[in-house]
């Protein structure tokens, strides 16, 4: 039954153009106190394999990020997600879901912040069901009654891709998603990522992690100073560079850039 | 400086004081549940909605934390008059005028300590709930759930201000003895009248429960918080 309602959930809006990529952004400019953080990126995306956003800090990923889920509003430019808009009031795109670096968990166990995802089940019994079925799919079976804010870090994340995962995202948006985890634990949630997508959910995210981007990414696309620079292959990006800003950080000899350009 | 035996407080606990402490608890436990349901949800709602004048809103919450007790008692008063507008319920010089003149009196706080703890909760929890796209009132609840230890807090600390407050229950209630005599009004009655044994032991009674509550809270707290984390 939960099964049922998870694949009814995962079932594409029919009323998708088919001619609207999945993913549409134009001259996207997000310029807070007058400092450009993103400064007209355009986009678009069909969605196919795992694309990563690279950069070096302050390149704008997460403003990026955010942006396409529609947490942030951009001060110019149009967002599109399978042809619809930015959503009006406060709420991000559904069909999306975003893994955040560091992911807020409710005080309660792990099943309880799993519970709070919405349209799970039609009853409390279906709902718990479901739940403990996503728990079993990241390995977490054994720890549903545990305090979720006493898990160890690589719990936490699974734990929070697990929660994203139980929307039954059309696009799972993941923000650095193995920062400051161990190797480890850093590769259970890259075979998870590896999961979420051959379960055919499409799969953005950023990462400063270069061997991971490698591992995981068929797309790259460079950010730098809130401009996108270079979309490549990630054989071709990681081979040749075409951008000096690229071959740059690649060799991480790029500053840490802050603030906007002059 | 007081003239006070043991024993003359012993014996001042027989007799009416039970009947007053517990008119005294079941009045300010009612007043604290209405000013719990009123309060808690409008307290979260300002804390999570952006809305214009919600600035304003939230100065006035605060400012009324502080309000009169004596003035609202006064307004309660004359409400519930018989020449007001809620003079046909027939309920001022009982014990349901003073219930509804403390939570009016409670509201307030607990609302704006909740505002307060459910808008520290909502800048470290709100990307995540409008990523789950979770409605209003599923926010709110979600919030209020997570902030239920600190919650209880406030919820305490309506209540210490209803079992402690005389002015408005005095007002409203008329210290009618064995009828809507509470231990506030009892103890300034007693007090004035000289009765010292009656009141000490009724201000001794009034500590220990405002003791006990403060030591229940927080050791319910203290074990959630050690089971839960954060």
């Amino acid at each position: 039954m939960a099964a049922e309602v998870l694949d009814a959930r995962r079932a594409a809006p029919a009323a998708r153009a088919a001619l609207d990529p999945l993913l549409s952004l134009r001259g996207i400019v997000f310029r807070p106190a007058e400092r450009t953080i993103l400064d007209h990126v355009d986009f678009d995306w069909d969605g196919a394999g795992v694309c990563a956003l690279v950069g070096p800090n302050g390149a704008g990923k997460t403003v990026l990020l955010r942006t396409i889920h529609g947490l942030l509003a951009p001060h110019e430019g149009d967002v599109r997600f399978e042809g619809r808009s930015r959503p009006a009031g406060d709420l991000a795109f559904a069909g999306q879901a975003l893994v955040f670096q560091h992911s807020s968990m409710f005080r309660g166990s792990a099943l309880d912040n799993l519970l709070v995802v919405p349209g799970i089940g039609a009853s409390g019994r279906e709902r718990r069901e479901c739940a403990l079925a996503m728990l079993e799919r990241v390995g977490l079976r054994e720890l549903a009654q545990a305090p979720a804010l006493k898990l160890s870090g690589g719990e936490r994340q699974r734990l929070a891709i697990a929660r994203a995962w139980l929307m039954r995202p059309r696009l799972l948006l993941l923000d650095e998603p193995t920062a400051s985890l161990d190797p480890s634990a850093t590769e259970q949630v890259e075979e998870l990522i590896r999961e979420i997508h051959d379960d055919g959910c499409r799969v953005l995210l950023t990462s400063h992690n270069l061997g991971q981007v490698s591992r995981l990414a068929d797309e790259v696309v460079f950010l730098h100073r809130g401009r996108v620079l270079e979309r490549t292959p990630v054989s071709a990006f990681f081979a040749n560079p075409r951008t000096r800003e690229a071959r740059q950080f690649l060799q991480g000899a790029l500053p840490w850039h802050l603030s906007s350009p002059p | 400086m007081f003239d006070v035996s043991i024993e003359e407080l012993i014996r001042s606990f027989e007799g009416d004081v039970l009947a007053i402490v517990a008119l005294s608890l079941r009045v300010s436990l009612s007043a604290v549940a209405i000013a719990a349901v009123i309060g808690m949800p409008l307290g979260a709602f300002v804390a999570v909605v952006r809305f214009p004048g919600r600035s304003i809103a939230v100065t006035l919450l605060n400012a009324m934390m502080g309000l009169p007790a004596v003035l609202v008692g006064l307004v309660v008063y004359l409400s519930l008059s018989r020449s007001g507008p809620l003079g046909g319920f027939g309920l001022l010089f009982t014990p349901a005028a003073m219930i509804v003149a403390q939570a009016v009196l409670t509201t307030p706080l607990v609302a704006a300590l909740t505002r307060q703890t459910v808008e520290d909760a909502w800048r470290q929890h709100g990307e995540t709930l409008r990523s789950l796209r979770l409605p209003l009132a599923s926010r709110v609840r979600v919030l209020l759930w997570d902030c239920r230890f600190s919650v209880a807090a406030a919820f305490l600390a309506g209540l210490g201000r209803a079992m402690s407050e005389v002015g408005t229950v005095m007002i409203v209630g008329g210290n009618i003895d064995g009828f809507t005599r509470v231990m506030t009004t009892a103890i300034a009655l007693e007090t004035s009248k000289g009765d010292l044994p009656l009141a000490v032991a009724l201000g001794i009674v009034l500590m220990a429960l405002v003791l006990a509550l403060n030591a229940l809270v927080s050791t319910v707290r203290g074990v959630a918080m050690r089971r839960h984390g954060g």
